[in-house]
């Protein structure tokens, strides 16, 4: 029998700490949707997907009311458009378009793989994928895209780097009128990750089954809170104990929620992805933990340590309790998301440098950073072969997700509304990259890519 | 399928009566209850057995729910694996 203590502590932690199951993402197989015609694809698409994921929203809602925990999300990620985009003559807007119906249609609020993976050159269904990104971001409520530049094995493809950057000036541009926030829908990736249940960033790898279930546990204030139990004068040693039993712990119920899912929907389980994963209410931010630890606040010297701290003792948690652990599984460091992140921004404590290094610790790369509109493409360019760089040397997966608001400056606060929060603007260096990303071509992959 | 009841709140007389005759009048069986007062709050933790029960889980619960306005307390019904993952190897 289970003590009360234990029970409670479960209920406290879903009632009181904002411990959750972030999202529930079915990936669906869209390779047999392929058709010489747009339009016949368009249809294949909307079909398979309003049929595959026809009881996703049902069964996670019945889940979540048995098990009395909140399952945030019920998402979809496709097959990479791309790979069906060059089948057909024409654009391939119909194809998000169709992503977007049958979101709508299921009922799910984003749908991931309106993608191209690019990190050694472009497909006719790449340059189709990536040329209509302004307008389909525009277009459309629900897609998510996301652009593949670099990989360890392949190295960085420059040419994409430098498109990427016009590409999200012109999302920019596009979606102006929503402060520019088709660029939250918006990731360019080095390393991407098959099966990531995050948006935006989730698409459904070529090497994934037919259909999957993929899990997103989060659970930023339930760690927190074991942190702040531990008082003041708690060694490392005992910090990144406390912070993998706690990691354990959620796990053990995403795997938990997984496993009903898949059994219920009668489609194989793919993995849990534990990822401390902040919005902006109150208590559910990352910046909090890494300040609970003993930083006056996040951005001080000691963040990156800290960071990296916790981004290892969660995935040692998390590993032990589910039988797959995958996806990006770590910490997000959002700055638009997290309360603590947005305070540490405005009051000056810290700074895309910083944000910067810690990418090199955390679960994913520089997310939701929002900077001046006027911002040349080329920086934001640069800013991803930074961010590129960092994840090609170091074997892990980083991203870029930035919001260039056209009309902001620095000091501005931009307002994406709900999960995606509001961001302040943030100074990018003055000094010009336009030289270096002009170069085109290709950054060779690094020695270490060579383990055969 | 066995569940786990929790009710906390302010204390008063009648909760567990209350609680207890509606999970008799649904059929289901308590299998253990415990009760004490934490942090000043009535807090009773039971689990029962579903299975000799017509009534599906959801209608318990929102029966739970109507029962949980009357008496102003919190009550969540949920399913005891959830309980089990978390806390056992």
């Amino acid at each position: 029998m289970l003590s009360n203590r234990e029970i409670m502590e479960t209920i406290h932690m879903i009632s009181d700490e904002n411990l959750d199951i972030r999202t529930i993402t079915m990936g669906i197989s869209l390779l047999d949707c392929c058709s010489e015609s747009m339009e016949t694809m368009r249809q294949k698409i909307f079909d398979k997907i309003a049929k595959k994921a026809e009881y996703l929203v049902e069964t996670g809602e019945k889940i979540e009311r048995e098990y009395g925990i909140p399952i945030i999300h019920k998402r979809i990620a496709v097959t990479p458009i791309s790979l069906l985009a060059a089948n057909a003559a024409g654009e391939s807007t119909p194809l998000a378009l169709a992503m977007d119906e049958a979101a709508k249609q299921t009922g799910v609020n984003f749908i991931g793989g309106y993608s191209a993976l690019v990190h050694k050159g472009y497909t006719a269904g790449d340059e189709k994928v990536i040329h209509s990104l302004p307008q389909v971001l525009k277009e459309t409520e629900r897609v998510c895209a996301s652009v593949n530049v670099g990989t360890t094995k392949a190295g960085i493809n420059m040419d994409a780097v430098r498109e990427m950057g016009e590409m999200v000036k012109a999302v920019a541009e596009a979606t102006k009128e929503q402060d520019s926030c088709g660029c939250a829908k918006l990731v360019v990736f080095t390393n991407a990750v098959e099966d990531n249940p995050f948006m935006a960033g989730a698409f459904h790898g070529v090497g994934e089954p037919e259909c999957v279930i993929n899990v997103g546990v989060s659970g930023p204030g339930v760690v927190r809170n074991a942190v702040a139990k531990l008082g003041k004068n708690a060694s490392f040693d005992i910090l990144a104990e406390t912070i993998k039993k706690t990691a354990f712990k959620i796990t053990r119920m995403g795997q938990l929620v997984a496993h009903e899912a898949s059994r219920r929907l009668n489609v194989p389980f793919g993995i849990v992805d534990l990822s401390l994963a902040p919005t902006p209410a109150v208590g559910d931010s990352v910046a909090y933990i890494l300040e609970e630890m003993g930083l006056e606040q996040c951005g001080a010297h000691g963040t990156t340590a800290a960071l990296a701290l916790l981004n290892d003792a969660v995935k040692k948690g998390g590993v032990m309790a589910s039988s797959h652990v995958g996806g990006l599984s770590g910490a997000f460091i959002p700055v638009s998301e997290d309360a603590g992140m947005i305070s540490a921004v405005r009051s000056g404590a810290l700074s895309l440098e910083k944000l910067e290094a810690m990418t090199c610790v955390c679960s994913v790369g520089l997310d939701m950073i929002v900077v001046p509109g006027d911002t040349p493409a080329q920086t934001i360019s640069a800013i991803i072969a930074d961010e590129s760089a960092i994840g090609m040397i170091n074997n892990k997966t980083t991203a870029v997700r930035i919001i260039p608001a056209v009309g902001k400056k620095v000091g501005d606060t931009v307002e994406f509304g709900g999960l995606l929060g509001s961001g302040p603007v943030m100074p990018v260096s003055r000094y010009s990259s336009e030289t270096f990303v002009g170069r085109g071509g290709r950054i060779p992959a690094p020695i270490h890519s060579l383990r055969n | 399928m066995r569940a786990v009841i929790t009710v906390i709140g302010k204390d008063k007389t009648g909760i567990i009566a209350k609680t207890s005759m509606l999970l008799y009048q649904e059929n289901i069986n308590i299998l253990d209850i415990s009760q004490t007062i934490m942090q000043e709050l009535f807090t009773m933790v039971m689990l029962v057995d579903l299975s000799g029960s017509e009534a599906a889980f959801e209608s318990v619960a929102a029966k739970l729910e109507t029962l949980e306005k009357e008496l102003g307390v919190s009550i969540r019904i949920q399913h005891e694996d959830l309980f089990q993952s978390m806390h056992r190897i």
